[in-house]
């Protein structure tokens, strides 16, 4: 190896003596650390400038300052700078997780005041401002009906919407289905809404409801849909274009027809990450207030049907007991919140384990 | 069991392009072909087009007629599935179903065209896996997955399930390209088996390895870059790489071109 780059004519040989180097100890990255605390916590009270945010964002660069020149000093530039940028990216990770955590860690001491056998048990029905009990039964209800029906109509629906564009559509056509899923992406919420008001609830369902207006859980179920349909279609798009090509030629070299192939080698391969898909549309759906707050009517009772009557959703409960004036309220809500948060996460690990049972071990 | 494959002014082309033009060409049954010819020659269009597989991508089609034992697999009446089931191919990288077991890979073409019942699926995998000489590795891991085994053993596995469906005409891309030497000698001693009972066309760079396995050779060659790839010479190979008639073919096996 040295010959070739000693005969080099341009560049004189670079080549270090030694393959060893000088190596910061062990215990220095924490030395440094401890030091840019104290040192910070020391200038920040010392001139009373501020807390313990300041503290740690001060210590912060105080550290990547300290580890940069101290590993510098010992290991040469190349290593002060790959441990400076292996530090940046570690806060980097820090900073994402924070409000993540600090989310979680809210939700879980505020709900955990009303997580009781009352809230999963009862509805709001006769609860007034000065009662302390109260549940969210009939919210859990809607959420999980309107999201299941919403799930039901946009899975088939997504699924084999995205098998045409990947695997059968040819040329315009399937462009602009493309194009307007990618369209439909966009729509906020609060517009999905007023698209099942305007359209459903205001036109349609009068003809079944002796021409009133049905506000009803599955108007919402429409409304969820909207916003679920183009997210199932475009995961599920992408995931059928991850598989490729020689696996649908295998098939095919079998003699397996192209409806069967698709059916029973494309889309188990992409399984996994269509469950995916479809779980984040469906975890989506769960958090959002506008389209049901519009349509769903809302209501303090129970109401097992979704085809008729009001009915609540969790998300809803929770924008509506954040607005009450009962000092009650608040709890119910954090707790509401929690059990959405809950639910969303069940699902989500349902469907993962769902997923890869599936899949073969390796 | 094998059948004559006969091609007469076949061309393809890839939307505008013209990968082949007017290949004529004759292989006897129970015999083994092969294609050699340097890159973007049209050996592998060639190929694909024999069972059909060419027009599986966008834009791609075919002139000409291909007959099997007199049937021609362009009519217009003729059934595509069939086409395939009759002439099986083996890939240049091996494409086991990852989702699939071992067992299930193997009889993937039978249980996708309807065969449930389990004696004839158990049948026909030890028979498959015995003749591509994988049923010693594996007997004991049917039940795991395809993706698991070695790259040699896959592309076996592969060759298990193209001949598990009784193919006539076994069309083979490239198919020890990605495969170590060891391996690649299993799967040429397995041509020399398979040849009593099926028609084998197999595409291969490798020149010593078109000498090792086949009976007759087709050489193709382009002129320049986008031009069609044509048939220049198809002969014994013995004829081929002793005393080709055409210069080109000369040049090419002696390393002189291509």
């Amino acid at each position: 190896m040295s010959t070739t780059v000693a005969n080099h004519p341009t560049r004189p040989p670079a080549q270090p003596a030694t393959l060893r180097a000088r190596r910061l100890p062990k215990y220095a990255p924490p030395v440094i650390a401890a030091a840019a605390v104290a040192v910070a916590a020391a200038v920040v009270y010392g001139t009373s400038i501020g807390g313990p945010v300041l503290v740690v964002a001060v210590a912060a660069l105080l550290y990547l300052a300290g580890l940069f020149a101290a590993a510098n000093a010992v290991e040469g530039r190349r290593s002060a700078r790959n441990r400076t940028w292996s530090a940046l990216i570690h806060s980097a990770f820090v900073l994402a997780v924070l409000p993540l955590a600090s989310v979680v860690w809210t939700l879980v001491s505020k709900g955990v005041e009303r997580l009781d056998g009352n809230f999963f048990g009862t509805s709001m029905n006769n609860i007034g401002a000065r009662d302390a009990n109260g549940g969210a039964y009939h919210a859990i209800v809607g959420t999980l009906e309107q999201v299941g029906i919403a799930a039901l109509i946009t899975v088939p629906l997504g699924i084999l919407c995205a098998i045409y564009v990947v695997e059968y559509g040819r040329g315009r056509f399937a462009f602009a289905i493309r194009f307007f899923v990618d369209v439909m992406t966009g729509i906020p919420s609060i517009v999905s809404g007023l698209f099942v008001l305007a359209f459903w609830v205001l036109v349609v369902s009068p003809v079944f409801n002796d021409g009133r207006p049905g506000f009803s859980g599955f108007a919402a179920a429409l409304a969820l849909s909207v916003l679920m349909l183009p997210t199932v279609v475009r995961s599920t798009e992408e995931m059928l274009r991850l598989v490729p090509a020689p696996l649908r030629e295998g098939a095919y070299a079998l003699g397996v027809p192209k409806w069967k192939t698709i059916l029973r080698v494309v889309l188990p391969t992409a399984l996994p990450g269509i469950v995916t898909g479809v779980m984040l549309a469906i975890a989506r759906a769960a958090g959002e207030t506008a389209p049901v707050l519009l349509v769903a009517g809302g209501g303090a009772a129970i109401n097992l049907n979704p085809f008729e009557n009001n009915q609540s959703s969790l998300s809803l409960f929770v924008y509506q007991q954040a607005g009450d004036a009962s000092k009650y309220a608040p709890a119910r809500a954090w707790t509401a919140a929690l059990t959405l948060v809950t639910l969303v996460l069940i699902l989500t690990i349902a469907a993962k384990l769902l997923a890869r049972r599936n899949r073969l071990g390796r | 069991m094998a059948k004559r494959v006969d091609a007469s002014n076949v061309t393809a082309y890839y939307g505008a392009f013209k990968a082949i033009e007017n290949i004529n060409l004759t292989v006897e049954p129970k015999t083994v072909t092969a294609l050699i010819g340097p890159s973007g020659c049209g050996k592998s269009t060639f190929l694909r087009s024999i069972n059909r597989m060419h027009e599986v991508l966008p834009g791609a089609r075919v002139e000409g007629d291909l007959t099997i034992d007199g049937q021609n697999i362009y009519d217009r009446d003729v059934d595509v599935t069939a086409v395939r089931r009759m002439i099986g191919m083996v890939f240049q990288r091996p494409n086991p179903f990852p989702t699939m077991s071992i067992y299930e890979n193997v009889v993937a073409g039978l249980r996708l065209n309807g065969v449930r019942k389990k004696s004839i699926l158990d049948e026909a995998a030890e028979n498959s896996l015995r003749s591509a000489n994988l049923w010693d590795e594996v007997k004991g891991r049917l039940g795991k997955p395809g993706a698991g085994l070695s790259g040699g053993q896959q592309q076996r596995l592969c060759i298990a399930r193209t001949i598990a469906v009784e193919p006539q005409v076994v069309l083979m891309d490239e198919p020890c390209s990605a495969l170590d030497p060891i391996s690649t000698l299993a799967i040429e001693d397995l041509m020399f088996q398979l040849k009593d009972k099926f028609t084998i066309i197999i595409v291969t760079h490798n020149m010593q390895q078109a000498a090792r396995v086949s009976d007759r050779t087709a050489f193709f060659s382009i002129e320049k870059t986008g031009d069609p790839g044509r048939l220049i010479e198809y002969d014994n190979t013995q004829k081929i790489f002793s005393n080709p008639s055409h210069k080109k073919t000369e040049d090419y096996i002696t390393g002189r071109f291509g």
